[in-house]
């Protein structure tokens, strides 16, 4: 199964299939999600979400960095990155679903153990 | 901002729709995305950014209490990289 690209057309039709708005509606609140988000991080706050992860801003200062192709160095400006840090509860979903965990999550949360995963 | 302040906001610019359905809205977009990368799939919002997984291969960790070597497994995780416009937007000096 190869894996496939989901956009913002896909959530549009999760949205329109929920909560019965129409199809423009919905696809103009998956896009006032994603603005509201990028405009909090524009104006540097975080962006927290429960269950998902957090996205927040961080300033890097200047380096050297080099063109790899030609070897020359360039300067590198001090600039603002944006990074994502995903919850707990994706990575246990990405996990549990990709390569099949089963049990242990309610018990402890640790690390599945090494030996026993059962095929 | 957190989920409950989007989702208020949202709700003030969106008045003909009940909270609740807001709330609905949200947490179908994220549960969508959620549930996209569990497959392996991947989430590419133009100007926003791409949500892809990341496989980690198997290594010998270490327990930093201990000492002792840990066996770890194989996974996977969730990789977020930044939009062209969206980036371009955090560095435009205002």
């Amino acid at each position: 199964m190869a894996p496939s690209t989901i956009t913002r057309a896909h959530l549009t039709e999760a949205v329109y299939q929920e909560v019965g708005l129409s199809r423009n509606e919905s696809a103009d609140l998956v896009e006032s999600v994603l603005s509201e988000m990028s405009d909090a991080l524009v104006r540097g706050e975080m962006v927290k979400l429960s269950s998902f992860g957090s996205f927040s801003v961080r300033q890097k200062g200047p380096r050297m960095g080099r063109n790899p192709k030609s070897g020359e160095e360039v300067p590198i400006l001090p600039r603002k990155v944006l990074v994502f840090r995903p919850s707990h509860v994706l990575k246990e979903r990405i996990n549990d679903d990709e390569l099949g965990y089963s049990g242990g999550s309610e018990q402890a949360g640790r690390q599945p153990p090494g030996s026993s995963a059962a095929g | 901002m957190t989920k409950s302040e989007l989702i208020n906001t949202l709700a003030e610019q969106n008045p003909h729709l009940y909270l609740r359905d807001v709330e609905r809205i949200v947490s179908t977009i994220f549960d969508e995305i959620t549930e996209a990368l569990s497959r392996g799939d991947r989430v590419e919002l133009r100007g926003f950014g791409a949500f892809s997984i990341k496989r980690r291969g198997p290594r010998t960790g270490r327990n930093p209490r201990t000492g002792e070597a840990v066996h770890v497994e194989e996974k996977c995780v969730p990789y977020f990289k930044t939009g062209k416009e969206l980036r371009e937007r955090l560095n435009t000096t205002s």
